[in-house]
């Protein structure tokens, strides 16, 4: 056969074979223990789908909070088009699943012993660990803005309330108000969502506050779906005239974020420019959410090797790392990723728990991102692991296109939408 | 009933296509042969866990023909179907991983949206599904074994802009299809179609 897909078909033979020589199977995983830290996107999703894969292993989520807010649509929001309980999910699914949940927090793991600490001063063994901390902050890169700032000034980089007091802050700001959003330097959680979020406001702006405009201060001279958030920003918003909405000034003019005065709601760019805000939304640089570090799981970035086939932990052994704080080569940090990395590292828990060899694996990433009204765009792709392991491989990839008729990105909201609910039912129900 | 007029001359040369967005795919050899679970769990973020769809748009793909379920695959990646992603999504499968996808979800149950419609329009829905649609689309849009798409207890969002599509040219209809819904549309006009979306809906055990 002539038409070959290069290395993805061609090799397809090979692999199954390899595929078959595993451990020969020995015995069901019964009664091992899995203990998962972490209730998000990539935690819950692994609880489950290990719990459906091998009913008869002992699965524990350790999760402080009895609710988890999705990040992904809590831009919506920020624009009144969704309510903050739309996207809240609490574990009773999961319990029905046969996930035990613990609602402690996880202090440490102690690798060798194989055990998980909890605030509650328990302690809970395992056989093999899953660890989905999503993302924690790096204060010291944003002089006079910390964690106690936070909660005046917001990232909403986590949702809840975080994303209620953003919220708040919009609608008692003026007309003729300026929004100035602080978007972090690579590599931070979810690359198109302070540009959807600067959208969504701007859309909630021209309804009630016309006279208003937001403004992104970025560390970076280019970000994700440049193009096509340019292009709505033009349709939409007047990106680009005297009457913009919407401004983006990037790393070209040195316009990252480096001091806020908390006071003055004034920040500091990089630069010396001086820009005063009537709500201020700074999201700094970040890194592996905090167990990661405790549990010496991160490296000097403060991110989380891993291999990229079984998400096991390259630090430790018997620890897998999904989801934000991993470092999966090739994959953005996403809730869809880390929902498919679970899957994988899912099926790759239970073969190893079963004295199996873990199989071939697949991901996939979608990311819808809605711009204004009847207007969303979105960039997808599947992906096979490269055979050296060195990189969790693209196999078809794109964004929407650049001519993409009205109707089609109207239909990508309503599909944005589709893939919300399906997938919080894939986590949670 | 035979929906074959999709297949023609893209079922290998279709799949071909298009993976210069992915050039990095050339660069490595990948690791090939995942399971049937692993490539399904794929599918489920947007189409539902076991592909039953909580909606509002994306289609249910579990209790589907398995032929249908190819022909479609294939033409997302050959362009000859309209998509939205999927057209990016499909050419990440061989043909063979479209084939194990495809016996997978024929496998698992249709399970019915539960959506609101228009209970006066469905017994002229009905009767046109009857007069125009049941040849193919057999026991009121419920089987799957005649290889066309199950209709009955459809996100009514989709169909609605899958028969969009075929009547737009943005996606090929089998002749007899053109033929029957070309005929529909001349007596009842587009409100036909909308008694059909209503019969389809109505259908949710």
């Amino acid at each position: 056969m002539k038409i070959t897909r290069r290395g993805f078909i061609q090799t397809a033979g090979a692999a199954t074979a390899v595929g078959m020589v595993g451990v020969p199977f020995i015995a069901k995983g019964a009664g091992k223990k899995v203990v998962v830290v972490g209730g998000g996107t990539g935690g819950a999703t692994a609880a489950k789908y290990i719990r459906l894969a091998d009913p008869s292993l002992d699965v524990t989520l350790i999760e402080p909070n009895k609710e988890y807010y999705t990040c992904y649509l809590s831009n919506e929001v920020l624009s009144g088009d969704r309510s903050l309980a739309s996207i809240r999910f609490g574990y009773d699914g999961l319990r029905k699943h046969g996930v035990k949940v613990v609602h402690e927090m996880a202090t440490g793991i102690d690798a060798n012993a194989r055990k998980v600490m909890t605030s509650g001063g328990r302690s809970f063994s395992y056989d093999r660990c899953v660890v989905a901390p999503g993302i924690d902050f790096r204060w010291d890169t944003i002089e006079g803005y910390d964690a106690n700032v936070a909660k005046k000034i917001p990232h909403a980089w986590k949702a809840g309330n975080q994303t209620r007091t953003l919220r708040s802050q919009l609608i008692s700001m003026r007309d003729g108000g300026t929004v100035v959003i602080a978007s972090p330097p690579n590599p931070f959680r979810c690359p198109p969502g302070p540009y959807e979020r600067a959208s969504q406001i701007a859309m909630y702006l021209q309804r009630e506050k016309p006279k208003s405009k937001v403004i992104i201060l970025d560390a970076k001279p280019k970000f994700s779906k440049q193009g096509l958030f340019k292009a709505a920003w033009t349709k939409l918003y007047g990106f680009g005239t005297d009457n913009a909405i919407i401004e983006w000034r990037g790393q070209q003019e040195e316009a990252g974020v480096v001091e806020v005065d908390a006071n003055t709601r004034t920040v500091t760019t990089a630069f010396g420019d001086e820009i005063k805000a009537d709500v201020l939304n700074v999201i700094p640089a970040q890194k592996a959410g905090k167990i990661a570090h405790a549990a010496g799981l991160t490296n000097d970035k403060g991110w989380c090797p891993i291999d990229l086939g079984t998400f096991e932990s390259k630090m430790h052994a018997g620890i897998h790392v999904i989801g934000d704080a991993s470092i999966a080569t090739g994959m953005p940090k996403s809730g869809y990723s880390a929902n498919s990395q679970a899957k994988v590292c899912a099926a790759a828990v239970v073969a190893m728990l079963n004295g199996q060899e873990p199989g071939s694996p697949s991901y996939i990433n979608t990311c819808y991102s809605i711009a204004g009204k009847d207007y969303a765009f979105s960039v997808a792709a599947v992906y096979r692991l490269a055979e050296d392991r060195s990189k969790i491989t693209a196999v078809s990839a794109g964004l929407t296109p650049g001519d993409a008729s009205p109707e089609q990105l109207a239909r990508e909201v309503q599909y944005a939408y589709s893939w919300y609910e399906n997938i919080t039912s894939d986590i949670f129900k | 009933m035979a929906y074959k007029t999709l297949t023609k001359a893209i079922m290998i040369a279709g799949l071909a296509l298009g993976v210069s967005a992915a050039a990095s795919a050339a660069d490595k050899k990948l690791m090939m042969g995942a399971s049937t679970s692993m490539l399904a769990n794929n599918c489920q973020g947007c189409h539902g866990t076991d592909g039953a769809s909580v909606g509002p748009a994306s289609p249910t793909i579990a209790g589907l023909s398995k032929d249908y379920f190819i022909e479609v695959m294939e033409g997302f990646a050959s362009g000859d179907v309209k998509a939205t992603i999927m057209d990016r999504i499909a050419k990440g499968y061989n043909k063979k991983e479209i084939e194990q996808l495809a016996d997978h979800y024929a496998g698992l149950p249709f399970v019915k949206a539960v959506q609101t419609f228009d209970p006066s329009q469905v017994k002229k829905g009905a009767k046109l599904h009857d007069k125009y649609c049941e040849k193919c689309h057999a026991e009121g849009g419920n089987s799957a074994e005649d290889d066309a798409g199950v209709l009955a207890g459809q996100w009514t969002q989709w169909v609605k802009w899958s028969m969009d599509d075929f009547q737009a040219g943005h996606r090929e209809a089998p002749k007899k299809m053109n033929k029957k819904v070309k005929k529909m549309l001349s007596k009842e006009g587009s409100a036909g179609i909308d008694a059909l979306l209503n019969y389809y809906a109505s259908q949710q055990k």
